[in-house]
């Protein structure tokens, strides 16, 4: 048996972010014990590095703006996939979410008459994103991390230990969801500091993890994207839902190569930037597709006038959804009218005065002075797609963020899929967060009241296999499987180098059948390079260890997204065919679930060649009628089928 | 594109010592100090201890001191040195090492523990909150911190003196305590609780002979000691100059300690 530290609590939150710290919140005032476990310090979770704003119908500049409309613009720009119920709830209740940020202390920019302000955003009707110039996700972990803080302060004023209610353990990694048959009984995961493992019992887990950039070369994404929390509930035995979306960011930087990706907030656009290529023509007026063609503006006059009269003028087509931008200046490069360094020209420098961009763009123009030496005051930024945001993720119960199959589980944030269908809209992420992260503790907290008696043990075997898998990078001598050499041990930055640039080249923005084979095969090389991952130096801070355990992570993500790609033979948000260029209405109503093959969550037993990885068709459920009301009988057959129409 | 070869010193060791190692390292157009570490670290010394997250600037994870300034590696770039300048990079030296570049940072968390939370006003309910820009623009600015700690790390109070840390907030936290009391809603007042007063008597304002190196290093550009701390410590002598206000603070703040 294995010497490890076990605790015990009642709900465990893997995830420190806007959707695991929400969570947290609510699990810990509906009375559950709480942990929460993050793999960087607290409050440097991906969410902090959110720019833009945080959408929410609360209508303090366009008194049109509610939740049907937000609804609406969600619906749309998911291209109708989204998990309907998710984005109705979304809507419904974001207003509320950021209302209750203001009285955590949160300061949002203001309006006039002193309302928190709302600013314009792709794929947004009207201006609805609450925001904090442009570092608006700082604001929103930081409000989440001093509400915990004031939490644990009442706890320290009760019970003389502030962490006898509501604890975080940082730096720490978790590596597998324990199980007690088919139910949740805690959490397996290292310190990262001194390499010592532990176990969390607790009946119910929560993951909110994020994203899975971290597969891709260009990616806005940080280190911690490698897809933990997908491949936790997976191996867990929950399946993944329509993993072939992944949202490709319009505007990364795209020059010095080592700041390539970085984000470039869709601000700049929404407060009047725009896109040109290397003939100064604003191109996006070429690309706005049929189904948007009534909503945006059809030359640049009407554009401009816009900023000042949305009522009487529609809107530029910069201000597309990603998915659109990101295709259109992935066309205008290939057709070789792109800017020096491969990218196309951002500009605000001709649209608005310097100190106005200073003062609503202020990391911005801090980003491209330290990082590029450009002053976007005075000349353009170059700009292109990047790896940004995955829509696919965690299959779950709308009402409660529920994991689908195992009891005790339950996702919220990036890592859960459905709310955003094909496409995310910008800002529609944070709102997204509060909303499932208070869900997925309330039920948590719920589903674990009702345990009190009956918990769920912990496994010790599991414990054994979890400790062998986690130090298997410190013995990685052995001949691969089925070759008869000892071959040297594999460099894991080698090893990850080359997944990100297969999935980057073949799995990428345009995907092709042949191209997307090719990265199965890769993938499949990789999985059993993988296991020969080496490390030298001992457990304690060893980033080259924790690299060689996030491999698994990263090639069974890869591996879904990868299949559920070649599967999907349409073009639809996130998710672009060069061979299969067009939606195809047929395919509206389809989920694409991926689950581990071998459901003894084994992954050693399973085939290097065949994959890890079994795919299912699942029809959704219909959309419900009054929802299908909000829209017009022309839209909605530009996007449902002709059954779903007269159902 | 002109790559060249640079020299490193980075420090490596744990808490039972350790010193700087040497490293020669390619170096490209447009690279900062944190792509080169990264470089040692994947070709060189796999297990060299880093933080970093955002690679941006926005999470302050990567602090550290390079060539002996305090520092986010993510954002000091390769041009600001000459190519035959040796490039020493060490761990914060405020704060005791766990392994290489990453630090026990733990005092921070702690002191943000101590400074009470924001206090929302009894009569309004969600949605209900009004606040003039010009209102919030100050408590905004101290809100902008990233939690890098190279204020913390810089300050002379702790950085060569353990001994103050008890007493001690830092530049950090006494701005924290500076931004909630500038929230023009926040209703600590009605609870009997003085920022103001709490900031010398607790959290250890005294000390503070502003000096402005906090403000020097920060990365955010945050005026540290001219927009927070010293208007915190004008109230703060207003209030102490003034028995009655001293008095009746001190009376009211009783019921809540404990
Ligand atoms: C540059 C950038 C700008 C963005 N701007 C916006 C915006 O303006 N508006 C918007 O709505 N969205 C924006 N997004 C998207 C949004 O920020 C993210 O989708 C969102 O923050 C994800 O939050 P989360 O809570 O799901 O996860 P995160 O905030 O990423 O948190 C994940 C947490 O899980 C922890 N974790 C991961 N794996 C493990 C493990 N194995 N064990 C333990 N802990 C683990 C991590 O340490 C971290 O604490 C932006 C994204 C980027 C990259
Ligand atoms: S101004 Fe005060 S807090 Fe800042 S470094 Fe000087 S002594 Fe420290
Ligand atoms: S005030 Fe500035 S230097 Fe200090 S922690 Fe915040 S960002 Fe860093
Ligand atoms: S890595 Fe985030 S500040 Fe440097």
């Amino acid at each position: 048996m294995s010497v490890v530290d076990r605790q015990d609590w009642d709900v465990v939150v893997v995830g420190a972010g806007g959707a695991g710290l929400r969570a947290a919140i609510e699990a810990r005032e509906r009375g559950a014990r709480t942990a929460v476990i993050c793999k960087s310090l607290f409050g440097k979770a991906h969410t902090v590095m959110a720019e833009g704003g945080i959408a929410a119908a609360m209508g303090n500049v366009n008194s049109g703006d509610n939740w049907e409309v937000h609804f609406r613009d969600t619906m749309r720009g998911g291209k109708f996939l989204n998990q309907w119920r998710m984005a109705e709830l979304h809507a419904n209740e974001a207003p509320d979410r950021v209302w209750e940020l203001e009285t955590w202390g949160a300061l949002f920019d203001r309006t006039k008459d002193g309302r928190i302000s709302q600013r314009n955003f792709g794929g947004h009707e009207y201006p609805r994103l609450a925001h904090v110039g442009d570092r608006t996700g700082l604001e929103l972990i930081r409000t989440l991390q001093q509400k915990i803080v004031s939490l644990q302060q009442e706890d320290f004023r009760e019970t003389g230990d502030y962490e006898s209610r509501l604890k975080v353990f940082q730096e720490c990694t978790v590596t597998r969801v324990l199980k007690d048959g088919d139910k949740v009984s805690g959490v397996f995961g290292y310190e990262r500091e001194s390499g010592r493992f532990f176990v969390l019992e607790a009946p119910a887990v929560v993951i909110a993890t994020g994203g899975i950039g971290k597969s891709f070369k260009v990616t806005s994404n940080s280190w911690e994207y490698t897809g933990d929390g997908h491949a936790l509930a997976l191996l867990a035995g929950a399946p993944l839902l329509n993993m072939e979306f992944v949202q490709f960011h319009p505007t990364g930087m795209v020059w010095p190569p080592s700041v390539k990706g970085i984000l470039v907030t869709e601000s700049v656009r929404g407060d009047g930037g725009v896109l040109r290529n290397s003939e100064g023509k604003r191109f996006m007026f070429d690309y706005i597709p049929d189904v948007f063609k009534e909503k945006y503006a059809q030359s640049e006059e009407e554009g401009d006038r816009w900023y000042e009269d949305p009522d009487h003028n529609r809107r530029p087509p910069e201000l597309l959804p990603r998915d659109e931008v990101a295709r259109a200046i992935n066309s205008e490069v290939k057709a070789g009218r792109g800017s020096p360094h491969g990218g196309v020209f951002l500009d605000v420098s001709t649209r608005m005065p310097a100190e106005v961009i200073r003062r609503r763009l202020p990391s911005m123009y801090h980003q491209f002075k330290e990082l590029a030496d450009v002053d976007i005051t005075a000349e353009a930024m170059e700009v292109g797609p990047t790896c940004h945001y995955v829509m696919g993720g965690i299959a779950v119960e709308s009402d409660t963020a529920a994991a689908r199959g195992v009891p005790g589980l339950f996702a919220a944030g990036e890592v859960a899929g459905g709310m955003h269908g094909s496409n995310r809209l910008g800002g529609n992420s944070l709102s997204d967060l509060l909303v499932f992260g208070r869900r997925a503790g309330w039920h948590a907290a719920e589903y674990a009241a009702g345990l009190t008696d009956t918990r769920p043990p912990v496994d010790e075997d599991q414990i054994d296999t979890a400790a062998a898998e986690a130090l298997r990078p410190f013995s990685a001598e052995g001949p691969a499987p089925g070759a008869d050499d000892g071959r040297p041990p594999e460099n894991p930055y080698t090893l990850h180098q080359e997944l990100q640039q297969a999935m980057n080249d073949l799995v990428g923005i345009i995907r092709r059948e042949g191209e997307m084979e090719r990265a199965l095969e890769k993938l499949a090389d990789l999985r059993v390079r993988a296991r020969r991952a080496g490390v030298e130096g001992h457990r304690q801070f060893n980033p080259g260890w924790h690299l060689s355990l996030d491999l698994r992570n990263m090639l069974l993500v890869s591996e879904c997204v990868a299949r559920a790609a070649l599967e999907r033979t349409e073009s639809r948000g996130g998710h672009t065919r060069e061979d299969h260029p067009a939606m195809d209405r047929k395919w509206r109503n389809v989920n694409l679930l991926c689950a581990l093959t071998d459901p003894t969550g084994g992954l050693l037993a399973t085939d290097p060649v065949s994959g890890q990885i079994t795919l299912t068709r699942e029809i959704t459920e219909p959309i419900r009628a009054d929802l299908l009301a909000l829209f017009e009988k022309e839209e909605l057959v530009k996007y449902l089928a002709e059954e779903e129409l007269y159902e | 594109m002109s790559s060249y070869e640079a020299a490193f010193k980075v420090w490596r060791g744990d808490i039972k010592g350790g010193g700087l190692e040497d490293f020669k390292i390619e170096v490209n157009d447009g690279e900062v100090v944190l792509d080169i570490i990264h470089r040692i670290q994947a070709t060189q010394a796999p297990d060299l201890a880093v933080r970093w997250n955002c690679k941006a600037g926005k999470c302050g994870s990567c602090s550290a001191e390079i060539n002996g300034r305090p520092r986010l590696m993510c954002m000091t770039r390769m041009s600001v040195f000459t190519r035959d300048e040796t490039i020493t990079v060490t761990p914060l030296r405020a704060f005791p090492v766990i392994r290489d570049l990453v630090t026990d940072v733990g005092f921070n968390y702690q002191k943000a523990r101590e400074v009470p939370s924001f206090v929302p006003p009894a009569d309004l309910g969600p949605g209900e909150y009004r606040m003039f820009q010009e209102d919030v623009d100050r408590s905004q600015e101290f809100r902008k911190c990233i939690e890098c700690f190279l204020c913390q790390d810089t300050c002379h109070v702790v950085r060569d003196h353990e001994e103050n840390k008890t007493a001690f907030a830092g530049p950090r936290f006494l701005m924290r305590v500076a931004e909630l009391d500038m929230h023009p809603l926040d209703a600590a007042e009605s609870t009997g609780l003085d920022r103001k007063a709490t900031a010398q008597e607790e959290h250890g304002l005294g000390y503070c002979n502003i000096t402005k190196c906090c403000s020097e290093v920060c990365p955010e550009g945050i005026h540290i000691t001219d927009n927070a701390l010293i208007p915190l410590k004008e109230r703060a002598v207003d209030r102490k100059y003034d028995p009655l206000v001293w008095l009746g603070s001190k009376i009211r703040r009783r019921p809540t300690e404990g």
